[in-house]
């Protein structure tokens, strides 16, 4: 059990954005969030990864209170996010947006004198060559386009080397093939960390949910099943409006 | 150091740096030498030396790092003070009086005790370093803490600089008041009216210019560079990828202040004068101006501003003493319209301009 979440709530403004009695992930699991928008998914990332602060509730990860603990602390736990809109370092070079990112000490020190060496270099290039960035790693980040700006956003939160890897909306803006594409390296990636992804994409999340996924209707858990079992089930499809609802059907 | 594996252009920047160095290091003096260049002219090029190493401070916090701090010019005088202070005892002591002139009037009695160790150089010296970076470190850690940051920060370092300035005016601040430190003699027994102590005061402005720049490059290169200019970019990114980024930032704003106290104190001895005018909220913003006209985000960039404006500021003011403020509006304006990145910004363009005219010329030429 990687991740234990108990009785979490945040309210904004009055209104109840997340009110979670429970919530489980396994080690090395991969878990799809679905639910409609204003659900809580998001803001449930956000606890997790020390962005908003919960009024009440728990979270173990790893067996250790996250209760207090900063940004950054929590991403020394070994807690790495990606965001719905790409967050990486737009006046920097790919590489050197990797090279930030990746697992080392980060203190004021060591970066002022710090120095490449090949074992490094290397495993950027290794994982430059998941994403398939390994054509675009002198080109500022800035110019890529909106697919490979996640892509690269998914490496930097790769490289930091993370225990949970807390993915928002990867496919959002990308065309079929680059969907296509993040979904293998989701499942890539999911041998080796435990992954908690959100995604609207029905499609998206058929090609990626494994085991379970958890559905979230105003910041609630509404159920957790199989696939099949999520699209099937008549409070889902009722609570699912819109877009997501045909979608839902054409499956 | 640098984490970009290859370094780009280096052979063409390096001829600049070499004809920057020439000019300054060998035609002034030796012209002066001939009679081409005045002293006064000398002492003015080594006064924006002094400038020049204020502003890459600035640069590495604003340009790098996108933090707009407007006190930069209240660093430039503490390290301009401490200096003061060791020349106006070492004056005193000369004249065979016990206390400075401004005391006497103020009928103070006995030496205030923060004065005493300005009575060595050593001490000083090292004061007029540290003082400014040690209030940069405790101002820094505040703000940075409480996450002030963006037209906050402004204000709140803009306040900071008026309350200072208006704090050094008094005269209870035992620092001189309005008129300053002033009618300096002696630096380390050189004669500071001296033509050669004039030239060797130059030079170590020029040489303290030189060493500032390598090490702002080595900084902005390294990955503490790369980081600040991560800062600048996506902040929540960076505490997300686990840095620190209150260290960061304190760290470079001691940086910034350090070395605007370092060009204080150098300032100074070639002036022969400091006063809180040095530090008012214009002389703040003047600062930050420099940057912007010279470019910012590039040390050469803060360089060029900080020579070139004080450079126009010193022929205009001699023209057409009343225009000078509408030409650097009029200047500020332009950059800011046409060519944002300044006057580095607009020779990049023009020298690519010229090189693609050229190109296409020789092009349909054969």
């Amino acid at each position: 059990m990687i991740l234990e979440v108990n009785n979490l709530s945040v309210s904004f403004g009055g209104v109840r954005a997340l009110d979670l009695s429970h919530f489980r992930l396994e080690e090395k699991e991969l878990r799809v969030v679905i639910g409609p928008n204003g659900a809580g998914k998001s803001t449930f990332m956000d606890i997790l990864c020390g962005r908003t602060k919960p009024r009440t509730g728990e979270i173990l990860f790893d067996g250790k209170s996250l209760k207090g603990l900063t940004e950054v602390e929590i991403a020394e736990l070994g807690i790495g996010r990606k965001f719905q809109k790409p967050s990486v370092f737009p006046g920097l070079t790919v590489f050197e947006n990797m090279v930030l990112a990746a697992k080392m000490k980060k203190d004021v020190l060591s970066s002022l004198f710090f120095k490449m060496d090949t074992v490094f270099t290397d495993k950027i290039h290794l994982v430059a060559e998941k994403v398939g960035l390994s054509k675009a790693l002198q080109q500022i980040a800035g110019s890529l386009s909106h697919g490979q700006k996640q892509w690269l956003e998914i490496a930097i939160v790769v490289l930091q080397d993370p225990r949970l890897l807390l993915i928002d909306e990867p496919a959002a803006g990308m065309s079929d093939r680059e969907t296509e594409k993040t979904g293998e390296l989701l499942l890539e990636l999911a041998k080796m960390h435990s992954m908690i992804v959100i995604e609207h994409d029905m499609h998206f999340v058929r090609q990626i949910a494994n085991k379970l996924i958890s559905v979230l209707v105003n910041g609630k858990l509404l159920m957790e099943g199989s696939f099949s079992e999520v699209k099937n089930d008549q409070r889902v499809i009722d609570s699912y409006l819109g877009r997501a609802n045909s979608q839902l059907e054409k499956l | 150091m640098s984490i970009k594996p290859e370094k780009e252009g280096s052979g063409k920047s390096g001829w600049i740096n070499l004809v920057f160095i020439l000019f300054f290091a060998v035609v002034l003096p030796v012209g002066n030498r001939l009679g081409l260049f005045s002293i006064n002219t000398i002492s003015l090029w080594g006064r924006y030396f002094c400038f020049a190493i204020a502003a890459l401070g600035i640069d590495l916090i604003w340009g790098y790092t996108g933090i707009l701090s407007m006190c930069q010019a209240f660093f430039f005088c503490l390290g301009g003070y401490g200096m003061g202070m060791y020349l106006l005892l070492k004056a005193t002591a000369q004249q065979g009086l016990a206390l400075p002139d401004f005391m006497t009037w103020n009928s103070m009695t006995a030496l205030p005790a923060f004065w005493h160790p300005f009575h060595h150089f050593i001490p000083a010296f090292l004061l007029s370093l540290l003082v400014p970076a040690f209030v940069a470190f405790v101002i820094g850690f505040f703000i940075f803490r409480s996450r002030i940051k963006g037209v906050y920060m402004a204000i709140i370092t803009q306040a900071l600089a008026l309350a200072m300035y208006l704090l050094f005016l008094r005269n209870e601040t035992k620092l001189g008041g309005t008129n300053g430190l002033t009618n300096f003699r002696s630096l380390l027994g050189f004669d500071l009216s001296a033509s050669s102590v004039k030239i060797g005061l130059y030079g170590v402005s020029l040489c303290m210019l030189c060493l500032a720049y390598i090490a702002c490059d080595k900084i902005v290169h390294s990955k503490f560079g790369k980081i600040l200019q991560a800062i600048r970019d996506s902040e929540s990114r960076v505490g997300y990828t686990a840095y620190r980024v209150l260290h960061y930032k304190l760290t470079v704003f001691v940086i910034a202040a350090f070395l605007g106290g370092l060009a204080g104190m150098l300032y100074v001895p070639q002036t022969g004068i400091i006063t809180p005018g040095r530090m008012d909220v214009t002389a703040s913003v003047e600062m930050l101006m420099w940057v912007a006209l010279g470019g910012r985000g590039k040390l050469k960039g803060a360089i060029i501003g900080a020579l070139l404006v004080n450079c126009l500021y010193s022929v205009c003011t001699s023209v057409f003493p009343e225009g000078w403020l509408f030409i650097l509006g009029l200047l500020y304006v332009l950059t800011v319209l046409y060519f944002d990145k300044g006057f580095l910004g607009l020779f990049a363009t023009l020298g690519r301009k010229l090189k693609f005219g050229a190109g296409a010329g020789a092009g349909r030429g054969a």
